[in-house]
């Protein structure tokens, strides 16, 4: 038995009867990426020593004992590098403490292992923007594997990996996982703690599981979920049993239809493909609802503006003083600017830019403030959608994963490719994006997603619709 | 949009190719989005996050940070004396 084909579920049971055993699968995953993984580009590093260390006091009869879980390169792990994708960090950092989401998990018995390729500070949804090296689509290696978690998708996809983490700020989890063909999951804004996250926007990032069946999310969801004393925004709300909703009826469940998420610019095969699955759900007893979330065409340049501002202030701590690289330079603000602009890649630069002039004297209520209004517009869509449905279904991505290069010199066009996630950060909801079937582009078969939108912390009705699909699905 | 002024805002220093673009590009981007400009949002609240408000507060004693100063300086470019060194601020 290969272990990097397994699930969690699959890896927890073969623990169990003793066909393996933690050090033993490490091994071979590590096998397995020095073989496969420099064709997919999926990692920037991994350790195997210091996650054999680590395996040595894990306790098997945790949750999630024994399970070795690839890590989106801007979360801290002690001891462990993180570059954020960036030249700015990369060889230059080496974290001093593990992010809350890290000590959660290793409580529940996981081990940390490798470090996944991402978008350069998680900005961008193709991967292209990585500052260290690209990174490739397991099912067309010349197509992209989504981003800005496009590392954390492809080696879950590729099976050198068992499960990953990634992070979510306008659909970094759900369209790389729709992408790549793998479960990915987007909790509710204070679903999961951000301390130890290095921040791109705060009040839309979130941390969530990248996997290959949704028993498998809600395994990890489960451990990783609850409050933490370090990040004030993170909710005190109770942490159901999340994967007691696996195995649960749908019967009854009211689904949403948005129209606006199946209009121009959808990929027709694509759009077939999801709404085979949305009849999939009513044949399992889900009330199929048609809903309007009406300001949707709004939702982009919303964004937009308030991720690049939040960015502009988050990045303002690369300065070359406590970390990362430093240019050389006579004076300090000749050493800020000269560090910052050798540092950052392209992608970062431009959305620091638009990020400050928002934010800038003059220009602040002209934008920011009304884009913080319309967001209030875009929240208000979905609570009077939810008082109608349970949950909301649609497609993740408007078109399948495109070539490398393809798209990279148009930054608005990628942008726009986000319009079915980025909604779901500004009204701060809960989603999950499962696999539903291929699309054939150039002979090859490329995944397509089915977007599922759950109400503020309603992640168990997502969860348990996601897995009564993914069973039907077969 | 004065690129150059934004540029230095941000503490950045661009090469003229890149400022060049960068102003031409933004130039897009902030074109598409005055589409928000055509929105009635007469008496709207803004809102800056999704989550409730509400205060967090604990007792107020010292819980070190969890870092000791030998790991706060640990990624640091430049240490002298404990402390983070940098160039000169006083001429």
């Amino acid at each position: 038995m290969n272990p990097a084909t397994l699930s969690i579920t699959g890896l927890r049971a073969a623990y169990a009867t003793g066909d393996l055993t933690p050090a033993e699968v490490l091994t071979s995953l590590a096998a397995e990426i020095d073989s496969r993984d420099p064709a997919i580009g999926g990692y920037l590093s991994h350790d195997l020593a210091l996650a054999l260390a680590d395996a040595k006091s894990v306790d098997l009869s945790k949750p999630l004992g024994g399970v070795p879980i690839a890590i989106k390169d801007l979360i801290n792990v002690k001891g462990h590098p993180c570059s954020c994708a960036s030249k700015i960090l990369h060889g230059k950092y080496t974290s001093p403490y593990d992010a809350t989401v890290i000590r959660k998990l290793r409580e529940a018995g996981a081990i940390p292992f490798g470090r996944t390729n991402m978008d350069e500070f998680a900005m961008g949804s193709s991967n292209e923007n990585s500052g260290i090296q690209p990174c490739r689509n397991p099912h067309d290696p010349e197509r992209i594997p989504g981003g800005s978690s496009g590392g954390s998708a492809a080696v879950v996809a590729a099976h050198t990996a068992i499960a990953a983490l990634g992070t979510d700020t306008g659909g970094s989890i759900r369209q790389p996982a729709s992408h790549c063909g793998i479960v990915g999951l987007k909790p509710t804004y204070g679903r999961v703690s951000r301390y130890g996250l290095v921040a791109f926007a705060s009040s839309l990032d979130q941390c969530g599981p990248m996997t290959k069946t949704v028993a498998d999310a809600a395994a990890m969801l489960e451990a990783m979920s609850g409050v933490c004393d370090r990040d004030s925004t993170c909710l005190d709300a109770p942490v159901p049993r999340y994967t007691e909703e696996i195995g649960k009826e749908i019967k009854g469940l009211r689904i949403g239809l948005p129209a606006e998420y199946f209009a121009t610019g959808l990929d027709p095969a694509m759009r077939e493909r999801v709404e085979t699955a949305v009849k999939t759900l009513e044949s399992l007893g889900a009330e199929i609802v048609p809903v309007s979330l009406p300001n949707t065409a709004h939702a982009v340049a919303t964004y937009y503006i308030i991720a690049t501002a939040e960015a502009s202030s988050n990045l303002a701590r690369f300065d070359g003083v406590r970390y990362g690289h430093r240019a050389q330079a006579d004076d300090l603000i000749g050493m800020y600017g000269k560090t910052r602009d050798e540092g950052f890649g392209e992608e970062v630069k431009r959305r620091i830019i638009l990020g400050t002039y928002v934010l800038s004297s003059g220009y602040y209520d002209a934008y920011y403030l009304r884009a913080q209004k319309v967001r209030t517009l875009i929240r208000r869509d979905f609570e009077q959608a939810f008082e109608q449905v349970d949950l909301i279904a649609s497609p993740v991505s408007p078109v399948p994963p495109f070539k490398l290069g393809e798209k990279h010199s148009d930054p608005l066009a990628m942008y726009l490719a986000d319009i079915y996630t980025i909604s779901a950060n500004l009204a701060g909801i809960c989603g999950i994006s499962v696999p539903c079937g291929t699309v054939t582009v150039e002979g090859k078969e490329l995944p397509v997603g089915l977007q599922l939108l759950g109400k503020p912390f309603g992640e168990a009705e997502l969860i348990r619709a996601a897995h009564a699909y993914e069973v039907s699905r077969g | 949009m004065n690129i150059r002024q934004v540029a230095a805002l941000a503490r950045l220093e661009l090469t003229d190719e890149e400022a060049g673009r960068y102003e031409e590009q933004v130039g897009q981007i902030l074109h598409y989005v005055e589409q928000l400009n055509a929105i009635d949002v007469t008496g709207i609240e803004p809102t800056a996050h999704a989550g409730a408000l509400f205060d967090v507060v604990r007792e107020d004693v010292a819980t070190g940070g969890g870092l000791t100063r030998e790991e706060a300086l640990s990624n640091a470019p430049m240490v002298a004396q404990d402390q983070f060194r940098l160039p000169k601020v006083v001429e």
